[in-house]
């Protein structure tokens, strides 16, 4: 049985984890509201870029002379599995199910007999990833520095996995987020970018024949590497805005222990005051009946 | 028939325009070239320059680097990677985007591949072309 000091000390502390994960919450509830808008500011861009694309990819794909990042190495060997977390824990499930994720998709791989090559992005990936896949890390990107996601960091990573796909170190490049649904749900994706698969063309554009000015195999050479920037760019915002809801769902349910864990906490704390009380009356009556 | 189109100017990060227009000068990689309503289908890609939108309420000037606009005949879209209103360009925008184009074009030199040299060449020329057109 504790003390009431203890209890008293315990009610105290848990009063101010309550305050921290509250504050947490609300400004998780902030952030994911500008997350949210840069998520679908950046959406129109995506859109048009992929109707082009998909249009493009659709008539030059099936050549011989389509760029490699369209129509592959012709093998598929060698993966590159690029996982795209947060910097920061604290956030649910939001890390984890983005790790598990990968770690399956590699173990499914390497049954096949292929080679796994890892490019993490984000510390807290990175450090669930270590134990399991660490061998196979090619290099890390560390987004901790950066105070605002901007495209440029998006081109940063997209240029450092053109330049090892040039260089011939992987034939396909998947890569791994979590897309956001509302606050509560967050579904891990995977994503192949290298070749690049575009959705079909919806809505009325198949029908206009365009002029391509230059080639369309130039226009696509020009493009490919500024969808893999696309691409994730889009994985990214959707990132941001993931992390958001779950650190807030993950905080609203801290909240809502702590408060719980307080109720019963002073219950237990007024129970025991009351039956040192009660001892001590005890004491003192039958002190006074023993006189 | 219409004597004006919509005109949308988007980049990654948010959309900087959408309004009705009656010509755009857009700079295209094989020249510049001026969309107006009714311009047979067309998809191009750009170089770095200056985009020049004239509509009923007033013109537009856009700084924009690497991407492509398609034309249709009454609407044209331009995906920039880059783009910022010109009166907001300053000389440090400038002088970034030349040391970008010069870092490029001196790597792709020291790994002596031709026609990324060519490529990255040709940005750089189009940069500081750009620098003098604008002169800040």
């Amino acid at each position: 049985m504790p003390s009431l000091k203890d209890l008293k000390n315990r009610i105290e502390s848990v009063k101010s984890t309550r305050k921290i994960t509250k504050a947490m919450q609300m400004v998780a509830a902030a952030k994911l509201r500008r997350a949210q808008e840069a998520a679908e500011s950046s959406r129109p861009y995506a859109q048009r870029f992929n109707t082009v694309m998909a249009g493009l990819a659709a008539s030059v794909g099936g050549s011989d002379s389509a760029p490699m990042l369209l129509r592959g190495t012709g093998k598929d060997d060698v993966h590159l599995l690029v996982v795209l977390t947060a910097e920061r824990g604290l956030c649910g499930g939001f890390n984890s199910s983005i790790a598990k994720l990968a770690r399956v998709k590699a173990e499914e791989l390497r049954g096949k007999g292929k080679t796994v090559k890892v490019l993490t992005v984000g510390k807290k990936g990175r450090d669930a990833l270590k134990r399991d896949l660490g061998e196979f890390f090619v290099g890390h990107v560390d987004l901790s520095e950066v105070k605002r996601l901007g495209y440029i960091n998006a081109q940063d990573i997209a240029r450092d996995i053109l330049g090892r796909f040039d260089a011939g170190e992987f034939d396909v490049a998947t890569i791994f987020f979590a897309e956001f649904q509302n606050v509560v749900t967050q579904i891990p994706t995977a994503q192949q970018i290298i070749p690049a698969a575009f959705d079909e063309v919806e809505g009325d554009d198949s029908g206009t024949l365009y002029d391509y000015e230059p080639s369309e195999e130039a226009i696509l050479a020009d493009l490919l590497p500024k969808g893999v920037a696309t691409a994730i760019f889009s994985a990214l915002l959707e990132n941001g805005a993931s992390e958001q809801g779950a650190r807030m769902s993950a905080m609203d349910n801290a909240t809502r222990n702590a408060g719980e864990m307080i109720d019963k906490l002073t219950i237990q704390f007024n129970r025991s005051r009351q039956a040192v009380i009660t001892n001590e009356l005890i004491e003192i009556i039958s002190g006074a009946e023993a006189l | 028939m219409a004597n004006t189109m919509q005109f949308d100017l988007v980049s990654p990060e948010r959309s900087l325009a959408s309004f009705p227009v009656s010509a755009v000068q857009i700079p295209g990689a094989d020249g510049d070239m001026t969309a107006m309503p009714d311009h047979a289908p067309t998809i191009t890609t750009l170089r770095p320059g200056i985009l020049k939108a004239e509509g009923p309420d007033g013109s537009a000037e856009f700084l924009v680097t690497g991407g492509f606009a398609q034309i249709n005949a009454d609407a044209m879209s331009v995906l920039a990677e880059k783009a910022i209103p010109v009166g907001e360009v300053t000389r440090a925008h400038l002088d970034d985007m030349i040391a970008e184009a010069r870092a490029s074009h001196q790597s792709a030199v020291d790994q002596g591949q031709h026609t990324i040299v060519d490529d990255a060449a040709k940005l750089l020329a189009d940069m500081e072309a750009l620098d003098t057109h604008m002169s800040l």
